[in-house]
């Protein structure tokens, strides 16, 4: 008998949320480790939910959230997990050049002061490197445009150098050069064994993205390879009938705005 | 040249003098240090709230004789806890709460101050009495406010991603929580180190400015901290010896002196700056 392929995540029974106001009920979810998964749901679907409940970010009403068989307070001390956050939440005025706000991603390596060694500024201008944003190190982080916000976020998140990386809507607002970019280098995560998942209603170019698809309407509608999950009467039960608009009508104006910058600029 | 070295050293003769400028020095450095932070969370006004609070606390102090400082500080504990508290129901927004208790706690102040017999002057503690400075008083602000600056100085980058991006250091392991508590300990610290110079009115002054106008000025954080805590020490030395010359109140020439360098820098900033942004909109507008 094989041994099954050891789990990165580990969600059973998952709910969260407020008692009658349930965002999540009753979530199952396994990740292989070494694999990209796609969470695909509308807006309100309960993904953010999700991504807060496997960082620890909040306490579930019920069910179990285990990363590499952790508890998210334990993964978190021990580097398990890194996470790119979605929305440009940031305050653009402040003092940090990109450079600086990559090296943050260090802190798990780095001694009490925090102080950068060499270790750390390899692992920083790796991931600039990577990410295409080694000429703009000591622009701020204030002075990107999106699309290459987004990189820079990326590319904190990679010098974490942790099993697990969580990114929350990576594509909404992004321009095409961005996009492929980070696909690619997610691939390239993937293929060096990082377990990885991504939010997205970007359904267009999942199946060349993702091993796996997660539907989510407050539960878990559907999972398997894109090609299983994607089909019409799944879809239609994860966003309903307009389906057609609500995936892109939530981020038209984003897209809109991110299309305009040159992405190597 | 003689007339330079006159006018800087003919106020040092004086004892008083020399404590005034060493404490005015330190609580000026250390208040500009944490003055970035403050700012970069948008703290301004919990500042206020420590800095208004207090008061009890140091007419307890004097009535039980343990030092003003303690007084101050278990005070200030006090009011950052019942602003939390308070503002952690749902119906009270985090304002209201810091308006609501640092008025109730410096009203409390003033009415023990009316009914406690006490050696210091309401005055004093409202706005400072710099000249007045002890020994014993000097060696309190110089232990606290190396102490204070040295936590900073080594706590400098998680406290910078704190400020910067909350959830994330919350990925990275960081505990928010213990980070948030170490900051407004450090600010009620900082609060009874300035208490000295600029009393309770005007201790917020040095509080914001300094990281307003570092603000103004610098693209990087560590070049922030070094204008913020630099331009807040020039002004503390030319603030005192400015009152002394022209015999002026010490606590409010400092903190005029600061006003001017953050209205320097608002003007004149290389980027940040009126005149930086207004040749940057002719630019634009004369390339469209």
């Amino acid at each position: 008998m094989t041994q099954a392929p050891a789990a990165a995540v580990e969600v059973s029974g998952l709910s969260a949320g407020y008692p009658g106001v349930l965002a999540l009920q009753g979530v199952d979810l396994r990740l292989t480790a070494g694999t990209i998964t796609a969470l695909v749901g509308a807006n309100g679907s309960g993904k953010s939910t999700l991504f807060s409940a496997l960082l620890g970010l909040r306490v579930p009403l019920a069910g179990t959230v285990r990363l590499h068989g952790k508890p998210p307070q334990q993964a978190r001390r021990r580097n398990v997990v890194s996470y790119v956050p979605q929305h440009d939440t940031i305050d653009h005025t402040f003092p940090l050049t990109v450079a600086q706000m990559v090296m943050m991603g260090r802190i798990p390596h780095q001694g009490p002061t925090r102080r950068p060694r060499r270790a750390d500024r390899a692992a920083v201008a790796e991931a600039l490197e990577q990410v295409g944003l080694a000429e703009l190190r000591r622009r701020t982080v204030g002075e990107l445009s999106g699309g290459q916000r987004r990189r820079a976020f990326l590319a904190r998140s990679l010098t974490q150098q942790a099993p697990l990386m969580l990114l929350d809507e990576p594509f909404a607002g992004v321009d095409r050069g961005s996009e492929e970019l980070i696909t690619a280098t997610l691939h390239a995560l993937r293929d060096a064994g990082t377990t990885v998942l991504v939010s997205t209603h970007h359904l267009d170019s999942l199946a060349d993205l993702a091993d796996e698809v997660v539907l989510l309407h407050r539960r878990v509608l559907a999972a398997g390879p894109p090609s299983a999950v994607l089909t019409e009467s799944t879809l239609a039960g994860a966003f309903g009938t307009v389906l057609a608009d609500d995936g892109g009508a939530a981020d038209s104006t984003e897209d809109a705005v991110g299309r305009q910058e040159a992405p190597w600029s | 040249m003689e007339l330079i070295v006159e006018i800087l050293a003919a106020p040092l003769q004086f004892a008083f003098m020399q404590n005034a400028l060493a404490v005015a020095v330190v609580a000026a450095g250390v208040c500009g240090l944490l003055s970035c932070w403050l700012v970069l969370m948008g703290w301004s006004l919990m500042g206020e709230a420590v800095a208004h609070s207090i008061l009890p606390g140091i007419v307890l102090a004097q009535l039980l004789g343990v030092p003003m400082a303690a007084g101050a500080f278990v005070f200030g504990l006090i009011a950052v806890l019942l602003i939390g508290g308070i503002s952690s129901t749902p119906v009270i927004k985090r304002d209201t709460s810091i308006g609501v208790v640092f008025t109730t706690l410096f009203a409390l102040g003033l009415v023990l101050i009316s009914r406690v017999p006490s050696q210091t002057h309401l005055q004093h503690i409202l706005f400072g009495n710099v000249l007045g400075t002890s020994r014993t008083d000097l060696w309190q602000v110089l232990a606290l406010g190396l102490a204070t600056a040295a936590v900073l100085l080594l706590a400098r980058r998680d406290l910078t991603l704190l400020a910067f991006d909350r959830t994330y250091a919350h990925t990275v392991g960081l505990s928010t929580a213990a980070l948030s508590a170490l900051l407004l300990v450090l600010l009620a610290l900082t609060t009874v180190t300035a208490l000295q110079t600029l009393g309770i009115i005007l201790v917020v002054a040095m509080l914001v400015i300094p990281g307003a106008t570092g603000m103004l000025t610098c693209r990087t954080f560590g070049r922030m901290l070094m204008v913020s805590s630099g331009g807040a020490v020039f002004a503390a030395v030319s603030g005192v010896y400015l009152s002394y010359w022209l015999d002026l109140s010490t606590g409010g020439t400092i903190v005029l002196m600061q006003s001017t360098l953050f209205g320097l820098a608002y003007v004149l900033a290389p980027h940040k700056g009126l005149i930086a942004r207004a040749a940057r909109a002719r630019r634009t507008a004369a390339a469209a």
